[in-house]
């Protein structure tokens, strides 16, 4: 009935896509080990060379997976945040919650000028960012549900999001304004974004907020799609609109405050790949966006970390610029090839 | 009126602690084709999305075969109760099967799946509302008499006893209105569904309605069109001055 064939042979398509774009992430790097090499160290986990098996298991391996977590994550977040505020400038940010990691970054980062010998620098460690910024944005959620708990109106709640946003931000500019430069370059550093700085204990953490917020989700599919026609008329369907409502900011929020917290506050993929997903699969179909957006999150991620990487074999660009100069001529074309948004 | 399979008694509606129109009182049995007319802000759309529990009452009772409405669970009021609104879909980029296919959802499993009786039920509407051909077109591409049908397929879809309908002929031609208000009344007599429709087109509502609520911020009567004549209902809608109603013709002419 809904064209389920073609959907299969697509799906087929992008996880070959994404076995290799793995491949490809996992192979590539600063230091040059030959291919049949890397594929031992996969699924053998023994190669001659200790140091390149130490490269690819605890560095190159751990960041293909932060990147498939990042870039699916942030892609379902924009997904439900677009169907939600029926609005396709809606992204996973929009209610503050990066904004709020940011704080929390900014506050353990550059804090110290304000509160001098409050903060520790010592503290500064990935774990303690990685705690501030989770601190930070699941701080701003916590307020954002309480709002979602009174205010009725789902366009209300948009701007209120924003208006947190700005808020903020703004302290963040405050924060900022009276730090030493290294402070400063700490900060702006994480705000470029990184997959690579994490241990395997910090990615099963970040496995498991993901897990969480796909599976809540999956559970919100038939909902999601009633949200299509409207606020009335998914109340007419049976949708419990307030709890409903509720568990898709919960859902978004975890997923990118999680990988905020983690990975920095990572921009483009979740606007632009719910997009890039709607614009080749021509459906509004959940069922079939869900799957579809993470695994073209995944892959724009991997693709992306690949190519940050890539230029030298000592310097990696931040990751934050180049999901946005590769993703965004790529939507732009698929909008022009198309002459419409499909939204 | 309260063993009529929809009743509502003393009803006020209206936002917060503003009472928009009051003392509502009527009374629908199945097959019935019901139009609400009105004066323009007097409270037609307000008491529908009431009836419909979009919004909720003031004071008053609204009940469905003897059982109150806001006892019902809201996936038992998808089963009672479908509507169609002013509101513009969200997403017009849906076809029209699809946007048909979700009138299926309160009775689709917690993926929304349909299964094949849902697909008969889907199919049957298609052929009803001979819109077969458009099945795999976008919302988009459609002229406002095409939406207006596919959306009414879609609450014919829900498969509930009860249709509510917010100006359904707006935006139309006289011959789709007609067209419109004469697919209800099919729908009503053959199909036993209790339709009620809000409209500013009071002459057509005459013409082809069973019963008529008058909304008029005062008595708000309500019957068939003869009851109503006799009553003289008609004739005070308007201002004098300004509007005549001739009840031997049951249309309206602007006084001179």
């Amino acid at each position: 009935m809904r064209r389920s064939k073609s959907y299969r042979i697509s799906f087929v398509v992008l996880f070959i896509a994404l076995v290799l774009s793995l491949l490809l992430n996992i192979s590539l790097g600063s230091v040059s080990i030959p291919f049949p090499t890397v594929l031992r160290a996969i699924f053998k986990g023994s190669i001659e060379n200790e140091s390149w098996l130490y490269i690819i298991t605890d560095y190159r391996i751990p960041k293909a997976i932060t990147a498939i977590l990042v870039g699916s994550g942030l892609a379902v977040s924009g997904l439900l945040m677009q169907t939600l505020f029926r609005n396709p400038l809606a992204g996973p940010f929009v209610l503050g919650i990066s904004s709020g990691a940011s704080l929390g970054a900014a506050l353990l980062l550059m804090g110290a000028s304000l509160f001098s010998g409050l903060v520790i620098y010592g503290l500064a460690s990935s774990i303690a960012l990685a705690l501030a910024a989770s601190l930070g944005s699941f701080l701003v959620l916590l307020v954002v549900i309480l709002v979602a708990n009174y205010v009725r109106d789902t366009m209300a709640l948009l701007i209120i999001g924003l208006m947190f946003g700005s808020i903020t931000s703004a302290l963040v500019g405050v924060l900022a304004y009276f730090s030493d430069a290294e402070q400063l370059q700490r900060f702006i550093f994480w705000s470029f974004g990184s997959v690579g700085n994490l241990s395997w204990p910090q990615i099963s953490i970040l496995l498991g907020i993901t897990v969480i917020g796909f599976l809540i989700a999956l559970f919100l599919v038939k909902y999601l799609n009633a949200y299509l026609l409207g606020e009335n008329y998914a109340k007419s369907l049976g949708v419990p609109l307030k709890r409903s409502r509720l568990w898709i900011i919960i859902a978004a929020g975890l997923l990118a405050g999680g990988v905020t917290a983690f990975a920095g506050p990572i921009a483009f993929v979740g606007l632009a790949v719910p997009h890039l997903t709607r614009q080749i699969f021509d459906t509004t179909e959940h069922r079939v966006l869900l799957p579809a957006v993470m695994l073209y999150g995944a892959i724009l991620m991997l693709l992306c970390d690949t190519l940050a990487q890539l230029p030298s074999a000592t310097i990696v660009l931040p990751i934050n610029a180049i999901t946005s100069i590769v993703g965004a001529p790529v939507v732009i074309w698929l909008l022009v090839r198309k002459r419409k948004l499909i939204f | 009126m309260k063993d009529q399979f929809l009743s509502v008694e003393k009803l006020a509606v209206g936002y917060g602690k503003t009472t928009i129109v009051k003392n509502i009182q009527f009374g629908l049995n199945e097959g019935e084709l019901c139009g609400v007319v009105g004066i323009n802000g007097i409270g037609k759309s307000t008491l529908l999305r009431t009836l419909a529990r979009l919004q909720p009452k003031l004071q008053g009772e609204i009940s469905i075969r003897q059982n109150k409405l806001t006892a019902l669970s809201s996936q038992e009021l998808a089963k009672n109760i479908s509507v169609v609104l002013t509101d513009p879909i969200a997403t017009r980029n849906l076809t029209v099967l699809e946007l048909i296919a979700l009138g299926r959802q309160p009775y689709t499993n917690w993926m929304g799946r349909l299964n094949a009786n849902d697909v008969t039920k889907i199919n049957e509407c298609l052929q009803l509302f001979q819109i077969e051909a458009l099945k795999g077109k976008k919302c988009y591409e459609l002229s406002d008499g095409q939406l207006q049908r596919v959306l009414i397929a879609r609450a014919m879809a829900q498969d509930t006893p009860i249709i509510m309908l917010d100006e359904p002929t707006t935006h139309l031609d006289l011959y789709h209105k007609v067209h419109i208000v004469k697919l209800l009344k099919d729908l009503a007599h053959d199909f036993g569904k209790t339709i009620l429709f809000t409209s500013h087109e009071i002459e057509l509502a005459i013409q082809l309605c069973d019963k008529i609520l008058i909304l008029d911020g005062a008595e708000n009567p309500f019957g068939t069109t003869a009851e109503l004549i006799d009553k003289g209902s008609f004739t005070r809608l308007f201002p004098h001055e300004v509007v005549q109603f001739d009840p031997n013709s049951g249309t309206f002419k602007i006084s001179k």
